[in-house]
């Protein structure tokens, strides 16, 4: 997993609500046995025709806006648990998914990934996209270390909440997976001590 | 301290918890795998070069990818071809039991799990694969995970997690006529919303939920995901347990005393506290339709389409009815339907092939509707044949296929062509859900067949009325089922 310190860049705003993950990657697409080349087929069917030509309004088709950070609708992310939404977004060139609120499967795939879903209140949400949409050159500032949203032309930084470990692992570009091989002594020990086994 | 069900089951299965975090290494009893979310698992564990931590606890069949035509010959898609037979392959190199397509068992995940006893109460299950949450019918920790969770427990049988907060969900009093477990839980959705149960693990309690059949608790805890929430589950109890005796990875013998008697133990405390709580009336639920693009976008299906949305809503709202043909305070009736759709993890089982079967006998599809059923594993398939279940839908019209997760999710070639209206008994009603542009209403069984005999959307209370005085819905127990295996 790549590591995540500090990210600066102009961002795409999509103001829609309950994006679920069909929409970011739709399960005709889910064919494939690796995780690569997701990105292509990212909001598929909202950004390409039946044809596949791209559709001249949708938000990443329109030249307007660009970056590395996507600014989405809240509960961003939900239904399926296919981890291949997070992977479609981080392939095409995403870094941060900003939300007011998030599916929490796709919370958790996100961060298995690299891609730090940051979750701000419905009110900086709006004013954000509010800016971004007035100005698309706007350059956010996300400081994972610090744990803030810089916003230029806002007095205030905006703080986001993470979970220690997970913001360690992202720094680190850790996975849980080493964390976890590491207890085997203690789940055998788990196991052995367990009152009731399947 | 007084405990809820979450709170003993999750106790029970933590390793450890990490000092300062709000995080605990969680052990998995049961792990379920498909074709579609594995293969990338696999190679990460094979790359790290880790073997299978519990190779005995992983079960895997083949569902998502597959055709419900011909199942018997080889897979003509390249691709879908390739991914079940990546399945085919991962499960032999690692020796891992599959049921893949032709075995006896082979089935939707979440119905083939339950239906051989591998589900059971206490324990904690896992897939990757949303709905998961079906098997907390049983009292039972299940949920879906991501790619990366499935190499985790593949490698170590455990996940570091966050107990997530309790919610529970109160429904008490008889339902009407009519109103299936299906119902019940559109209806819970409707009123959560789509986000509604984020951040939660719901226990579904009162006597309503007491009242139904494992098949009907399955639909409801299915669908938990659908408000947004971590899982479902019911108490496990003497419905429980009759269900699950004599299935074949049920305990046997004395472990099965012993188990009744550690299964008898899982309910919530009466005095336990929930982080939420929410009651309904059962008497307020009617038959419902989904009428949007998120599956809280349900109702009555006598009712208007709502128009009080707030502000900040009704942009999506908006867009939402538009991608459906729809207008705010339309009402449902009378819309004409070019699809029905019966299947899915949700509505799969014999009780809901029956329940379409005792509907549909004697009567003929309208012929401008394409009816398909497909059943959840190769038992229902096997169980319906055998009581002629097949026959009925044959002369109904209705197309009784082989089977597999289908045009739920539309990855295979069972799609709704766009534009097209499709009844259907799944659980997603999203944007190009069942294929690009198709639009899916979500109703129940019951529902489903009188829209396909009628060719539009009616107000079945008023035909139950009419039709027959004879109780149709399936929220009271069953005649005792005929055992499945």
């Amino acid at each position: 997993m790549e590591k995540f310190e500090v990210l600066q860049s102009t961002a795409v705003p999509l103001p829609i609500e309950n994006i679920d993950t069909d929409q970011i990657i739709p399960a005709r697409f889910l064919k494939a046995t690796s995780r690569e080349g997701f990105g292509e087929n990212l909001f598929r069917d909202w950004r390409f025709d039946n044809a596949g030509q791209p559709k001249a309004d949708f938000v990443m088709n329109t030249g307007r806006y660009s970056g590395q950070i996507l600014v989405a609708g809240k509960n961003f992310g939900c239904g399926s648990s296919r981890e291949h939404a997070a992977w479609a977004i981080y392939d095409a060139g995403f870094k941060v998914v900003i939300s007011s609120f998030f599916a929490d499967i796709f919370k958790g795939n996100a961060l298995n990934n690299g891609l730090l879903p940051l979750q701000v209140s419905d009110e900086v949400l709006a004013r954000l996209l509010g800016q971004i949409e007035e100005d698309p050159q706007t350059t956010l500032v996300v400081d994972l270390v610090k744990q803030e949203l810089q916003v230029p032309a806002w007095e205030e930084k905006i703080p986001f909440e993470i979970d220690a470990y997970k913001k360690e692992c992202l720094i680190n570009g850790y996975d849980d997976i080493d964390y976890l091989v590491n207890q085997k002594d203690a789940i055998e020990q788990y196991e052995k001590s367990r009152p009731w086994a399947y | 301290m007084a405990k809820t069900l979450l709170d003993k089951i999750w106790a029970a299965h933590v390793v450890k918890s990490i000092p300062g975090g709000g995080l605990d290494v969680f052990y998995i009893d049961r792990h379920l795998i498909h074709e579609v979310t594995s293969p990338q698992a696999f190679d990460e564990i094979e790359h790290r070069g880790l073997p299978l931590f519990r190779k005995e606890q992983i079960v895997a069949t083949a569902d998502h990818n597959v055709p419900t035509k011909n199942q018997h010959l080889p897979i003509e898609e390249p691709l879908s071809r390739f991914q079940v037979d990546k399945l085919t392959e991962n499960c032999a190199k690692h020796n891992i039991e599959l049921y893949g397509l032709g075995h006896e068992n082979q089935g939707i995940v979440h119905v083939m799990g339950p239906e051989l006893g591998l589900t059971q109460p206490g324990m904690t299950i896992v897939c990757g694969d949303s709905h998961t949450s079906t098997h907390g019918a049983f009292g039972a920790i299940a949920f879906g995970i991501g790619t990366s969770q499935v190499a985790q427990v593949m490698a170590s049988q455990t996940l570091l997690l966050s107990k997530p907060k309790s919610m529970r969900i109160t429904v008490e009093g008889e339902v009407k006529n009519g109103v299936t477990a299906k119902d019940i839980i559109l209806y819970v959705i409707s009123k959560l919303g789509t986000g509604g149960a984020t951040g939660y693990f719901v226990e579904y309690a009162g006597s309503a939920f007491r009242a139904l059949s494992m098949e009907g608790r399955m639909t409801v805890c299915n669908m938990s995901i659908e408000m947004g929430a971590r899982g479902g589950m019911i108490a496990p109890d003497q419905t429980t347990f009759e269900y699950l005796k004599g299935r074949p990875f049920a305990p046997q013998g004395e472990r099965w005393e012993q188990a009744v008697d550690y299964w008898s133990t899982l309910y919530t405390d009466e005095d336990a506290t929930f982080d939420k709580e929410f009651f309904f009336d059962a008497q307020d639920i009617a038959p419902m339709i989904t009428f949007g693009t998120n599956p809280g976008m349900g109702m009555a299906i006598n009712e208007v389409i709502p128009t009080d949305v707030p502000a900040s809503e009704v942009a999506s709202y908006n867009k939402s009815l538009n991608y459906m043909g729809f207008q705010p305070g339309e009402s449902l009736l009378g819309k004409e339907i070019q699809y029905v759709f019966i299947g899915s993890c949700t509505n799969s089982r014999i009780e809901d092939l029956r329940q379409v079967a005792k509907f549909v006998q004697g009567k003929r599809k309208a012929p401008h509707v394409e009816a398909i059923i497909v059943p959840g594993s190769k038992h229902v398939e096997k169980q319906a044949i055998e009581e002629g279940i097949d026959k009925v839908l044959a002369e109904a019209g209705f197309e009784l296929r082989e089977p597999g997760c289908s045009a739920c999710l539309a990855m295979n070639e069972d799609k709704i062509p766009a534009g097209a209206y499709c009844v259907s008994t799944s659980n997603r009603n999203f944007e190009g859900r069942q294929g690009p542009g198709s639009r899916t209403l979500l109703a129940s069984p019951l529902v489903a067949a009188i829209t396909a005999v009628e060719g539009k959307i009616v107000d079945i209370t008023q035909y139950l009325n009419e039709s027959s005085g004879s109780r149709l819905g399936m929220t009271k127990q069953y005649e005792e089922a005929e055992q499945l295996l």
